[in-house]
């Protein structure tokens, strides 16, 4: 199988999240970056299906060019060929990133041949728009569904399986297909020794494209105001067992 | 002009989601000068036109179809851009959850217009269109412009409180048969797998939440007995899912699953933003905490600073003896 997974490389933030004196974008400054997480259980999927039937993984990414270091981790943990569309901006609206990642994919499978399988996270950890899969999907003819946290291979066609509330929708896919993936489809290897020197010789291409920008336009981030809320505290042992339980029983969760 | 408010259901059980949807689409109809009108999709929803109509719906379009027979994303997104033609609707809006944005994607690249996902304010006024969505997950917000001749945008699921209007509205049945090709079955639902029949994390009125420091899979057999005296579901944090604790569907945050309970009792979790946005729809949290300073403490309505092993079995006994 040709499998190809599109990464976003997003910041890792811990407790909070601060923003640029100008409110364009996340302050880096003491943050470090990965992968996008339902985008790192999708390379670790691609992989997986790779060691199980045989076959190629593709990594691409649009991003800055620090997102090289996002590519050669996923190298580390198994892909094989690496991809990026790099841009100069912080971030290109969803209509714009669609339209340069369906361009990129066009022009490799001219190349080299169809893909069978593109794997997409389900949404990207930091923008949130939730359709980039969908419309290269779309403008490739290709069917598409997110949500996805199982993926069985079979002859022509991919079974997937997305969580709903108490169990799971079943689809049957027909190849060449696209998948939303989300996180919880596996657990991620970390990459090893060997896996980390190889990432470093992995081939990348760079492919540029120029594509016009959408009609979502953004012009400043800032954090939601918080509910400052006076926290009280019922005790420092097994002791405020009781007036935990008084709190229960007045929020009527006990009956 | 018309705004189509998608209205998810599942096999005829009107979503929640799909409430808070008409809520927010209402108002921002009112405020655009359109009218209000709730799409449903599929067999077996006629029984929710009277709910959709006290919700404010002027008019409830039922499409039907042979291919229509369960959920399917591209048939559903090709209906809705029919309905869009057809009707001459220049405003399609939906709740922010799974469904409602892979929907209302699909309809954004057949049109080829924008989608703005889950928004939290929405100023219609003028062609270019103002505002805020919410980023990762929720911390942050962005401000944001619009500009397209149909106007695509989903609500952020939870930020609207889901109220009936004060008068309800017309509820006029549409008809409407869409001209669906039957390749579009190849993403409609094929078959279900029911795991839990029961309460779930995102129904839970109680939810006793488990991070790192409960410290290993075992260890979490105290956070049941609670949330079962309690009739309620333990959740997690991710760095449990990750450690192989608990299956990653218990997980509470941005990449699991958003959680509304009446309490939350988060034990053993310090609250990184990608916990927090999961669990911030809570009405109440209580956290045990042995750090004082923890963001999930400072967040709190209530805490207790002490280790998690020793309140967690304390508090299930003291509900015990007060039930006798």
């Amino acid at each position: 199988m040709r499998i190809l997974v599109c990464v976003k490389r997003v910041p890792a933030p811990g407790a909070k999240i601060n923003i640029t004196a100008d409110g364009r974008a996340v302050d880096t400054a003491h943050l470090g970056f990965t992968t996008s997480p339902h985008e790192e259980c999708a390379v670790e999927e691609a992989v997986q299906i790779a060691e199980a039937h045989g076959g190629e993984v593709t990594v691409l990414t649009l991003g800055p060019a620090e997102a090289e270091e996002q590519l050669r981790y996923a190298a580390s943990v198994g892909a094989h060929s690496l991809v990026l569309v790099p841009i100069e901006e912080v971030d290109w609206d969803p209509q714009r990133t669609a339209a340069a990642l369906t361009a990129t994919i066009s022009g490799i499978e001219a190349a080299e041949g169809a893909f069978d399988l593109l794997l997409f996270g389900n949404e990207s950890a930091d923008a949130g728009g939730f359709q980039v899969g969908v419309r290269v999907a779309h403008a490739l003819g290709r069917p598409i569904v997110n949500g996805i946290k199982g993926i069985d291979v079979g002859d022509g066609s991919v079974t997937a399986r997305r969580e709903i509330d108490g169990g799971f929708e079943v689809y049957e896919v027909p190849t060449p297909a696209v998948l939303g993936v989300k996180e919880g489809i596996n657990l991620p290897r970390y990459p090893t020794m060997k896996g980390r020197l190889a990432s470093k010789k992995a081939a990348l291409v760079t492919i540029e494209q120029s594509t016009e920008a959408g009609g979502q336009l953004r012009e400043r981030l800032h954090r939601p105001v918080e509910q400052v809320s006076e926290t009280v505290i019922l005790g420092e042992g097994p002791e405020a067992a009781a007036a935990v339980v008084d709190v229960l029983e007045e929020l009527g969760v006990l009956a | 002009m018309t705004m189509l408010v998608l209205c998810d259901h599942d096999r005829g059980t009107l979503a929640d989601a799909s409430l808070e949807a008409l809520t927010f689409g209402r108002d921002l109809a009112a405020a655009a000068g359109v009218s209000c009108e709730a799409v449903v999709i599929g067999k077996g929803a006629e029984g929710a036109v009277g709910q959709l109509a006290a919700y404010g719906a002027a008019v409830v379009h039922l499409a039907s179809h042979d291919v229509l027979t369960d959920f399917g994303p591209e048939a559903w997104g090709e209906t809705l851009a029919q309905l869009v033609a057809s009707c001459g609707a220049s405003v399609v809006t939906a709740c922010g959850t799974d469904r409602g944005n892979e929907v209302l994607a699909q309809l954004a690249a057949r049109l080829d217009e924008p989608f703005v996902a889950n928004c939290r304010e929405v100023d219609p006024s003028g062609d270019t269109w103002s505002l805020t969505r919410v980023q990762w997950g929720g911390s942050l917000l962005e401000d944001a412009t619009l500009t397209a001749d149909h106007k695509i945008v989903s609500v952020a699921h939870h930020v609207v409180e889901a109220a009936p209007a004060s008068e309800p509205a017309a509820g006029t049945v549409a008809a409407f048969s869409p001209d669906l090709d039957a390749s579009l079955a190849r993403t409609v639902v094929t078959d279900r797998v029911v795991l839990s029949r029961g309460i779930t994390l995102s129904t839970a009125p109680v939810v006793v939440g488990g991070g790192r420091g409960v410290g290993s899979a075992e260890a979490f057999a105290p956070l049941e007995e609670l949330a079962a005296e309690l009739g309620g579901v333990v959740g997690c944090s991710r760095a449990v899912t990750n450690n192989g604790w608990r299956p990653h569907s218990d997980q509470v945050g941005q990449t699991g699953t958003r959680i509304a309970p009446q309490v939350y009792i988060a034990s053993g979790i310090s609250g990184a933003i990608q916990h927090w946005v999961g669990a911030m729809a809570s009405k109440h949290i209580l956290a045990i905490n042995t750090d004082r300073e923890a963001n999930i403490v400072t967040r709190a309505d209530w805490a207790v600073i002490a280790d998690l092993h020793k309140v967690i079995p304390a508090i299930t006994e003291e509900i015990r003896r007060r039930r006798g």
